[in-house]
């Protein structure tokens, strides 16, 4: 790791200040990313602002019924906090299956959303990779690319978001709240994720110095019902193969209300819009289920070893969706 | 929706306190000692702990947040060391496997290990053992799958996890119940 330099503050003002200030410093919360890819020179900070001590560690209620979760707090305490389990389910269920306790007590939910990939080549300062170091090519393109995305993928990288929670709060538009030099602003968590296009080094729309100050949690009935369903290697502490948010309501057969939503298939937390379409007011059986799941795979791009996913995907959509229709049905 | 309101407090200039890049002195209070040291800001908790303070006990695996063997505990809250960087802990409580014991008593926990033979080589011992009392005072010890479950951050490569399990049941059943903290 390179040498750092080190600065704790205690507001909101003073962080977005200091780091807007300092082109080469960088927020330090839980550390669990910035920490690691620092130690792999993968990210080269010259200054750490630590923001532990900012009071954004809680979790809200809204207004407007919905929930706010601070940006600092740990994945753990959100996992834990009634009003998420009760009332969002499968945020809490999402966390859980996240990373281990030891890190889950680390990792703040802002972190999460601002977790780098997994990619072995991103990883490796000797490869080329053009999220890394622009220019330099994908090496996961004819490389080990077992892990690697079926959707949303360009010919400059075929990186998958990490984040499971992430996968959640893409299904229920969340909204990231942030605060840098230039204000405040609300962003539709759908936005925050950049498709990697021709630019994959840009992974979020944030300037240089703004915070993830909370995430908004929108009032929403539906998300009651809602599960997360994640395929993994092994049983625990493992990245999603294939990941599904599902939340629904089913009122005489019916979809009545459809939210579905794919991890560890994309670059980015994948909203399964075109599910969605085939869902909203189809029978909620086996048939729509796998008509769905085709809908949205149609769109997907295989890259040698991770072919597999395709078919694990749909099987885990339709899965999801017929694990979830049963409960609604019987209760 | 995403163009930018008027902020409420302007932020404030580049005004907080720079420490490093060299060596600062560094204050943590570790198994409730003050302990004062010498390091760069880019030290770990974790090498901080065995190269400076000389408590080894605590294990380097990995070294990249994935084996859980640097598992310590920071303001009560099982954490990894290797993650952590030292000067982040001044005003937290760092407890480390040096601190469970109570003199030449062994923690219950280290006991039943032994007991248990929950271990061959020993070396994810140390962090085995801060992640299973703090998962007794979490409240995650019901059965054994939530055992498997809220264990799965500490690899053991010997794979003696039956036997830690057995342990973790036995100090459980002795504590009585679910392992909920009382």
């Amino acid at each position: 790791m390179r040498p750092i330099s080190y600065s704790r503050v205690a507001d909101v003002g003073t962080a977005i200040g200091t780091v807007s200030a300092d082109p080469e410093s960088a927020f330090l919360a839980g550390g669990t990313t910035q920490v690691d890819l620092m130690r792999i020179y993968v990210e080269q900070p010259r200054r750490l602002v630590d923001i532990n001590d900012l009071p954004l560690t809680r979790v809200e209620e809204l207004p407007d019924g919905g929930l706010r979760l601070g940006g600092l707090a740990r994945m753990s305490d959100v996992a834990e906090e009634p009003a998420v389990v009760r009332r969002y389910p499968m945020v809490a269920e999402a966390l859980l299956m996240g990373a281990s306790p030891q890190l889950r007590n680390m990792a703040t939910v802002a972190g999460n959303l601002m977790q780098r990939v997994r990619c072995s080549y991103f990883r490796d300062v000797a490869a080329g990779c053009n999220k890394r170091a622009p220019g330099t090519g994908c090496s996961a393109l004819d490389g080990i690319n077992r892990g690697h995305a079926v959707l949303g993928t360009s010919e400059c990288c075929i990186a998958t978001h990490p984040s499971d929670v992430a996968v959640a709060l893409v299904a229920l538009d969340a909204v990231v709240q942030t605060e840098g030099p230039a204000g405040r602003r609300s962003i539709p968590i759908d936005d925050f994720f950049l498709l990697p296009g021709q630019t994959p080094e840009r992974e979020h729309p944030l300037t240089h110095g703004e915070l993830v100050t909370g995430i908004d949690l929108p009032p929403l009935p539906v998300a009651a019902t809602s599960r997360y369903v994640k395929i993994r290697d092994r049983e625990s502490y493992e990245f999603a193969l294939a990941a599904v948010a599902v939340a629904m309501s089913v009122a005489g057969g019916r979809i009545t209300e459809i939210r579905l939503a794919l991890g560890g298939v994309a670059t980015k937390p994948w909203r399964a819009r075109a599910a969605e379409r085939v869902l909203d007011g189809a029978p909620a059986d086996t048939d729509s289920f796998t008509r769905a799941a085709e809908a949205e795979l149609a769109s997907a791009v295989p890259h040698g070893m991770n072919a597999f996913k395709i078919e694990l995907t749909r099987r885990t959509m339709v899965r999801a969706l017929a694990e979830m229709a049963q409960r609604e049905g019987t209760a | 929706m995403k163009s930018y309101q008027a902020i409420r407090t302007a932020p404030a200039p580049d005004s907080a306190v720079v420490r490093g890049p060299g060596e600062v002195a560094v204050r943590l209070r570790v198994n409730g000692e003050t302990r004062t040291m010498s390091v760069e800001p880019r030290v770990s908790l974790l090498d901080a702990l065995r190269d400076r303070l000389e408590l080894t006990g605590t294990k380097k695996g990995c070294n990249q947040g994935a084996c859980g063997a640097c598992t310590v505990w920071v303001d009560r809250r099982r954490v990894l060391a290797c993650l952590t960087l030292a000067i982040s802990c001044e005003n937290r409580e760092v407890a480390t496997i040096e601190g469970l014991a109570e003199g030449d008593t062994l923690h219950p926990m280290q006991q039943a290990f032994l007991d248990a033979d929950a271990f061959q080589c020993g070396y994810c011992t140390p962090g085995q053992l801060m992640s299973a009392v703090a998962l007794l005072a979490e409240g995650h010890a019901g059965d054994d799958a939530e055992i498997r479950e809220w264990m799965s951050g500490n690899i053991c490569r010997c794979a003696a996890y039956p036997h830690i399990r057995a342990a973790i049941r036995r100090v459980r059943d002795e504590q009585g119940g679910s392992g909920a903290a009382d």
